[in-house]
């Protein structure tokens, strides 16, 4: 008898040392590898815009920084960038869908790291992050503004500070109060009556506009995580001390972020992202206007005005690959949206293009059941996670808030 | 289980012969175990041998000697760069005015190329450069090029693998 309980007990010892073995943070050398790609250390130095000469001009980024705050750069004065881009939220609003002086389609995206982006939007729709300040300017949802009332209101507000950077303004008497191709009937009219010299002129200082904001967008940064601060101790064979030390249900998420779950296929790099489109069959919002994402962003990028084959780019057209060698058409750019940075997501839900999920929770469902898009197809397969594997992929996902 | 246990301890009187029996059993289920295990990894599919990543080959028809190298020597994921298409006939002379067209994708994602490389200039000796190639994801990737020239139409298939 006793000897039988000696027999069970041992047994139940091997299990067990068995079981605890498995929640042990050894990772194969692939593994390892995988996890030292997407710490903060291996983020190269931000590179230079050379399309946009100001980019790195700290008077730019100050007058950028003051416009990107001013509620005077919109329609009724009510609006400015931070309104949806909040400083205290990384530069997000929470909200599902952005409001300026309208509600939009879509989820205001983060701004850190975003100088490194080389397409802007969801859907990619702008190709550089100056031509990208200017869109919500003129957008009647958002600042409802128009580059003449712009021109005329940086020369009146702010005309000192533009000249010391960008030199002397034009000459913007005769240009009208409200002007812009994109506006009401009566602005586009106001516009199409404008010589081509005073278009140039007022696009002129509207693109200088946007080059002074992405100067200082260009400050913000992704900051290190606890998720970091693990992966160079692992990287350097050195044991995780306090806070970078992970739970077994972390490590169990972390494994399954860069294996089984295949979510490193896409969000890959120190930035979580292969800046690329995808469609992961995401559903679209019922009372929203059609969606397609980035096959409907393709023209509209090519018809910019301040796109990189523009007469606004400073510098020589080599900086212009990501759009000369742009996909234009194609089934892979139905319904496909830009794969979001992951750093810093577990502390802004909703989450997706336009808000569609609420929590973390949901996101990890969404990918693991895979369902099929409602148009074009889904690259995602069904997964099949457990209630166990999903919660600890929403783990790992918090390290990278912490 | 250990009722019956009991019972048969209590009824032999000895434990040891009882032990040996469980020993005996547990001895038979770790057999049956490797057993099943054995037939799993037999019948399972062997993992295919990876595709073939050779720089250099002949194109499908056999009308070209098409060799594919990243122009600065490495692969570097996520960025846009340029790679050296060199067109050589069966016999060794360089090709020249060669119309080529590029594509590919991921044949394990189902998704084409992220980008629309194109050949962009002609640099002598059968070499030709195809800029804007983006790997933006590690894996098993495809480049398919058709090439046109004096020799005739003809189209080589690269696998990248990431």
């Amino acid at each position: 008898m006793r000897r039988l309980a000696r027999v069970a007990s041992l047994s139940a010892l091997a299990a067990l040392a068995l079981l605890g073995g498995c929640g042990k943070p050894e990772f194969s050398d692939a593994e390892k590898k995988t996890i030292a790609s997407l710490a903060l250390n291996t983020l190269p130095a931000l590179k230079a815009d050379t399309t946009n000469q100001y980019a790195d001009v700290p008077a730019a980024a100050a007058l950028g920084s003051t416009l990107f705050f001013d509620v005077g750069m919109s329609r009724d004065g009510t609006v400015s960038c931070s309104t949806c881009h909040k400083i205290d939220r990384q530069f997000q609003d929470d909200l599902p869908q952005a409001v300026g002086v309208g509600r939009t389609n879509r989820r205001t995206m983060p701004l850190a790291g975003v100088a490194r982006d080389p397409w802007f939007f969801w859907d990619g729709r702008r190709d550089s992050l100056w031509a990208q300040a200017l869109t919500p300017l003129e957008n009647p949802l958002e600042q409802a503004g128009n580059r003449a009332a712009f021109a005329h209101y940086i020369k009146n507000r702010f005309g000192e500070r533009y000249e010391r950077i960008f030199g002397p303004l034009p000459d913007l008497s005769a240009v009208p109060a409200n002007a812009s191709p994109l506006g009401t009937d009566a602005e586009k009219a106001a516009w199409n009556a404008m010589p081509a010299s005073e278009h140039e002129d007022v696009n002129r200082v509207f693109a200088n506009i946007g080059k002074a904001i992405a100067a200082f967008e260009r400050s913000i940064e992704p900051q290190q995580t606890r998720f970091d601060r693990f992966a160079i101790d692992l990287a350097t064979d050195s044991k995780p001390q306090g806070d970078a030390a992970f739970s077994a249900e972390e490590i169990l998420g972390l494994r399954l972020f860069i294996g089984k779950a295949n979510c490193v296929t896409c969000h890959n790099g120190p930035r979580f992202t292969d800046n690329s489109f995808h469609n992961t069959g995401v559903p679209p919002v019922k009372d929203l206007p059609p969606d397609r994402g980035r096959v409907d962003a393709v023209a509209q990028v090519q018809a910019d005005p301040f796109n990189c084959f523009g007469k606004f780019r400073d510098g020589d057209a080599s900086a212009c690959r990501e759009l000369r060698f742009m996909v234009k058409d194609g089934q892979d750019l139905v319904r496909a949206y830009k794969t979001p940075s992951l750093r810093g997501a577990a502390a802004r839900s909703p989450y997706m293009h336009a808000g569609q999920f609420s929590t973390l929770d949901e996101v990890v469902a969404h990918y693991s059941k895979a369902a099929p898009s409602v148009e074009g197809v889904s690259e995602v397969h069904p997964l099949d996670l457990s209630d166990r594997e999903r919660a600890a992929l929403v783990a790992f996902l918090k390290t990278l808030s912490e | 289980m250990l009722h019956a246990a009991r019972d048969v301890i209590s009824r032999r009187g000895t434990g040891l012969a009882s032990i040996w029996r469980y020993i005996l059993a547990g001895l038979g289920l770790a057999a049956l175990l490797v057993g099943i295990l054995a037939v799993v990894y037999l019948t399972a599919p062997h993992s295919a041998p990876g595709p073939d990543t050779s720089r250099s080959k002949k194109t499908a028809s056999g009308l070209f000697v098409a060799s594919f190298e990243p122009e600065r020597g490495v692969i570097r994921q996520g960025e846009l760069q340029s790679w050296l298409l060199t067109l050589k006939t069966a016999a060794g002379a360089p090709v020249e005015g060669a119309a080529i067209t590029v594509s590919g994708g991921m044949p394990q994602h189902n998704h084409g190329l992220p980008t629309s490389p194109q050949a962009t200039d002609y640099l002598g000796g059968g070499r030709y450069r195809i800029d804007g190639i983006k790997f933006t994801m590690s894996g098993w990737w495809q480049l398919r090029f058709g090439i046109s020239a004096a020799a005739g139409s003809d189209s080589v298939v690269f696998n990248i693998v990431l």
